[in-house]
């Protein structure tokens, strides 16, 4: 392959002021064994068309600004090789799906961060402990339950590749859905009931049919589709025991 | 500048777009043959409840060509289902033992002896009687 | 937002799923092949068999894994639905009260039958 020169790129093209429906673009990019697609891009907007819209910001799989379907599969575009997509014809650049397109390759998120606002994803308290009390203490094995829901950059890609998201746009999805068991999880938290009545509602885990494409393509490996699996169960067993037991659905709960 | 942003539409056939999602289906899929598979038991039921001649002749239907055929779908498909269930169970129970999660392994392979366990006996008594 | 009552049906579902992974594939090479074969013709004689659905551990046991898995097909059926062409709030309605109706049909047919049997 050291004899690669260039490399074609298909890039979807949407001018919100000319056009319709969005179409694709072809753009012959020089080939560097060490580029990533989103070098490639940088390349276009620098040299060949530089109305090119995207999002991006680290280059280092940390930011979380640069996902986007690369050849039908949801990549950060910063980790995504040139050389991982020779001799299989052009590549082909979309924006993450299951979002309204706003120009070329970026996406309207307002939705998204709506969502991931209504699991409350913070540590909530029945009473704050004064300061003078001391700091709350966890143990290692207590943060390793959930450390790994807390590595979510809030990328996206597990909202682009969940089909339920596609069917049904009020489904929570699995990003905030990862990080309110992430919070319900916390020996510090006080807070699953509150959380549940978002969760649990009827746009929360009971429209995901574990598909697990979130997980599958997740770069931080949060794990979004087991966490609402687990939660799923926690949320079964507190409606039964909320309506068998009198008095519980009220009780440890933080007023509203 | 105007806000004009596209919605793409979610086609009828995007469980063919990937593999990944394909096989998805096919999981899913298996439902209609637990559904139906059930049903089929919960007939002999009442076959049994009818009577010995309802009875006798709800087990030679089990041997009909079209519920020979449907038996073997479903035999596949349960066993799929069999297989993704499994191979789940660690991420949706995943369990800590003392400083660390129990690694998947050991869990997939418990249900596995479990399961094959529980086929004996359910042949061997139906062998047995 | 209100919590959903759908854990009425997730849990028998989830309850199901794994019932059915243990024991449906060795039910059906049993209703499948050992009994067309006539391997098991003692088991699924007519006495052997009323006697097992009179008793009450033969009830309990009986549907005790036949509801739960039908349960665990008919939600995951309604949810397979919505996924191929049901979309939307009648969509969803519609698959529904299809696939739990069956399940509720069958669910009444599987008790009156049990009931029966003495």
């Amino acid at each position: 392959m050291s004899n690669t020169t260039t490399v074609t790129l298909e890039v979807l093209r949407y001018d919100p002021e000319r056009d319709q429906e969005p179409r694709f673009q072809s753009f012959e990019v020089p080939y560097d064994e060490d580029w990533v697609v989103l070098d490639a891009l940088n390349w276009i907007k620098d040299n060949a068309d530089s109305s090119l819209t995207y999002r991006w910001s680290c280059h280092m799989a940390v930011c979380g600004s640069c996902g986007m379907v690369v050849n039908g599969e949801e990549k950060l575009t910063c980790k995504a090789f040139l050389r991982d997509y020779l001799g299989r014809g052009p590549i082909r650049v979309e924006p993450l799906r299951n979002f309204p397109i706003e120009r070329d390759l970026v996406v309207d998120m307002e939705g998204f961060m709506a969502k991931l606002e209504s699991v409350k994803p913070w540590i909530i308290r029945e009473e704050e402990k004064p300061v003078e009390d001391g700091e709350y203490i966890q143990l290692p094995k207590q943060l390793k339950r959930f450390k790994h829901h807390t590595l979510c950059i809030n990328c996206l890609l597990c909202y682009s590749a969940c089909p339920q998201v596609g069917l049904n746009p009020g489904f929570i999805g699995p990003a905030a859905l990862a990080l309110a068991h992430r919070y319900n999880l916390d020996s510090r938290d006080q807070g699953r009931h509150e959380r549940q009545e978002v969760t649990g509602s009827a746009d929360g885990v009971w429209e995901c049919t574990f598909v697990s494409a979130c997980s599958e393509v997740c770069p931080k490996h949060v794990e979004p589709g087991g966490a609402i699996q687990e939660q799923k169960i926690a949320n079964s067993v507190d409606w039964f025991l909320d309506h068998l037991i009198p008095g519980r659905s009220n009780a440890g709960r933080t007023k509203e | 500048m105007s806000r004009r942003p596209y919605t793409p539409k979610m086609t009828y056939g995007w469980w063919l777009d990937r593999p990944f999602y394909t096989r998805y289906m096919i999981r899913e899929l298996s439902s209609a043959f637990v559904t139906a598979y059930s049903g089929l038991l919960i007939i002999g039921l009442w076959r049994l409840a009818e009577g010995e001649a309802a009875w006798n002749g709800y087990v030679s239907a089990l041997s009909h060509p079209a519920a020979l055929v449907f038996q073997g779908v479903a035999l596949l498909f349960a066993l799929y289902h069999t297989v993704t269930w499994f191979a789940v169970t660690p991420r949706t129970t995943p369990v800590i033992v003392g400083e660390d999660f129990l690694p998947p392994q050991p869990v997939i392979i418990a249900q596995y002896a479990a399961w094959i366990f529980a086929s004996a006996v359910i042949i061997g008594a139906a062998l047995w009687f | 937002m209100a919590r959903s009552s759908k854990p009425i049906v997730w849990l028998p579902f989830a309850a199901g799923g794994t019932l059915s992974a243990f024991l449906l594939p060795a039910l059906i090479i049993v209703t499948g092949i050992l009994v067309p074969l006539g391997l098991a013709s003692g088991a699924f004689s007519y006495g052997t068999m009323r006697a097992f659905a009179a008793s009450l551990i033969g009830k309990v046991i009986l549907a005790g894994v036949i509801l739960p898995c039908l349960w665990h097909g008919a939600h995951r059926l309604r949810m397979t639905l919505q996924d191929l062409f049901l979309r939307g709030e009648d969509g969803h309605r519609i698959a529904g009260a299809l696939c739990y109706g069956i399940g509720a049909v069958l669910t009444l047919l599987c008790g009156a039958a049990l009931l029966t049997v003495w």
